[in-house]
């Protein structure tokens, strides 16, 4: 298993490499186009040397920490034959890493916002947070649902692009359709429920199933998982804009 | 420094709160439904650690370094005043057409490219497509890929913004697009190349094109914050998609006209 060649120093100089086209970029457009000097040189050095580090230590703790993690509960679940078991623990991860998300809470406040005054909802607040709350149960079910179906995929050994293609024609269908005011939160939604420490956990639950299963290759089926659990909330959120 | 050290004790609290009911559903199935323990328990716990401590450290150096001179500089490409400066000032009427956002344009690519390297989690996918693809697939030529796609996504999603045209319309584009793609690109590369549209756009790169999206959006006359401030993250999700399909589909095309070119 410990076949990382990532070790400290050398996710460090990958870091580093990592950030000089930020760098570039921003001094370009600092100094050449908009010819201002860059405002405090040593808060910036500063900033990027803890992003390096930070990257670094990241990325570590990826290969030593949660890819395992996620394998070895594909593995175990697996192994045991009990797969259903694995399904329910995919909707309850799904369903818990939404509500905790900190972001989801902050774009479901400005939803509810706009929904009020829109005059959607009656502006006050026990129906704004309310709002707030339905659209985070709605958002939280939609990623479950999406990483129940996911696997049910790669158990199955159904082909990838039937859930994403059929996924993306839903979501056009239903901008055509839904209220206006939601189709901006329903995208919204869509990339940014699932965090940064969430999504390797799902990539190396998605990978393990797929590897621990006859007949699936991981690289063509176990990948797909994340794509799909951002395209079924857009879906969700529309249809609960519709109905609404 | 006493400043530091309550902005990353502040971002540690945030990541341990978004991760902790994760870590708990993780405990309860690991003890209650497998009831074995976990292999390397100690070498997983230090993982986890090192991610937390990651992640922290990450953000307080992009609030420091990254976030506020980023907002300040699109804050000043998109004002009318600098727009304006490359515009002769004999007409009467000054008319800003949508080509003289010529540098917006520019830095949107170039800015969505840049972050999307550094992007954490598109790292974490890339090296795990790199493991099982036996190094078939490298970490930085799939990074590099997704990064022109993004780059690309935010300098249409600008234009969009500029010149007022539906968002729909490349929405479909898009993925008329990616059905053509994904019918002729190799079967085992589609379902990463999904995966990488939403993975690329995260922590670095969400806040500055959002940051981009609502300061054109307040800027461009006629243009509302609300309807069109969006769009730009639907659009930086989609068209890596493509870009990566792409390189799949040269490199199929390429192997192929080798191999005719070998046996005629």
């Amino acid at each position: 298993m410990a076949t990382t060649p990532y070790n400290l120093s050398h996710a460090l100089l990958a870091s580093s490499k990592s950030l000089i086209p930020i760098i570039l970029v921003v001094a370009f457009f600092q100094l050449v186009v908009l010819q201002q000097p860059l405002p405090d040189l040593f808060q910036l050095l500063g900033g990027m040397l803890l992003v390096v580090i930070g990257l670094s230590l990241f990325v570590v703790g990826l290969e030593i920490g949660l890819f395992p993690l996620g394998e070895n509960m594909a593995y175990a679940f697996a192994r045991r034959g009990n797969l259903w078991w694995l399904l329910v623990f995919a909707f309850v991860l799904g369903f818990g890493a939404t509500m905790a998300e900190p972001l989801l809470l902050a774009v479901a406040d400005r939803a509810a916002a706009i929904a009020a005054s829109a005059g959607a909802i009656a502006d006050n607040h026990a129906a704004r947070s309310r709002y707030a709350l339905d659209l985070r149960l709605t958002v939280a079910s939609a990623v479950g649902l999406a990483l129940v179906i996911g696997l049910l995929r790669i158990i199955r050994g159904w082909p990838v692009y039937y859930l994403i293609i059929g996924g993306y024609l839903g979501v056009i269908l239903l901008s055509l359709v839904a209220p206006p005011e939601v189709i901006g939160i329903a995208y919204d939604s869509g990339g940014m429920t699932i965090s940064t420490v969430t999504v390797p956990l799902i990539a190396a639950l998605g990978v393990g199933l797929a590897s621990s299963i006859k007949g699936r290759n991981p690289m063509a089926d176990g990948f797909g998982l994340i794509a799909f659990a951002a395209l079924m909330p857009m879906i969700f959120v529309m249809i609960y804009g519709l109905i609404k | 420094m006493s400043g530091f050290l309550q902005l990353f004790l502040q971002q540690l609290w945030q990541t341990v709160y978004a991760v902790l009911p994760v870590m708990v559903i993780f405990l309860v199935f690991q003890f209650g439904v497998i009831r074995r323990r976990v292999p390397n328990l100690k070498q997983v716990s230090v993982g986890l650690v090192y991610v937390l401590l990651g992640l922290a450290l990450f953000l307080v150096g992009l609030e420091m370094a990254l976030f506020p001179l980023g907002e300040a500089m699109v804050a000043q490409l998109t004002d009318p005043a600098f727009i304006q400066r490359g515009i002769s000032q004999t007409s009467e009427a000054v008319v800003i057409h949508w080509y003289d956002y010529y540098w917006v344009y520019l830095f949107a690519a170039g800015i969505g490219f840049a972050t999307t390297l550094a992007e954490p989690t598109l790292l974490g996918v890339a090296i795990k497509a790199e493991e099982i693809s036996g190094g078939a697939i490298s970490v930085w030529g799939l990074r590099i890929t997704v990064a022109l796609g993004v780059g690309l996504g935010v300098m249409l999603g600008s234009y969009r913004i500029v010149a007022g045209i539906p968002l729909h319309y490349f929405i479909i584009l898009g993925c008329a697009l990616l059905i053509v793609q994904t019918w002729l690109a190799p079967r085992s590369i589609a379902a990463l190349a999904y995966d990488t549209g939403v993975v690329a756009t995260s922590t670095v790169t969400v806040p500055m094109v959002v940051a981009l999206g609502l300061g054109l959006a307040a800027s461009v006359p006629g243009r509302n914050t609300l309807l069109d401030g969006f769009g730009l993250i639907a659009l930086t999700c989609l068209f890596p998609i493509v870009t990566v399909l792409s390189y799949a589909l040269l490199g199929k095309w390429c192997s192929q006209f080798n191999a005719r070119g070998k046996s005629g």
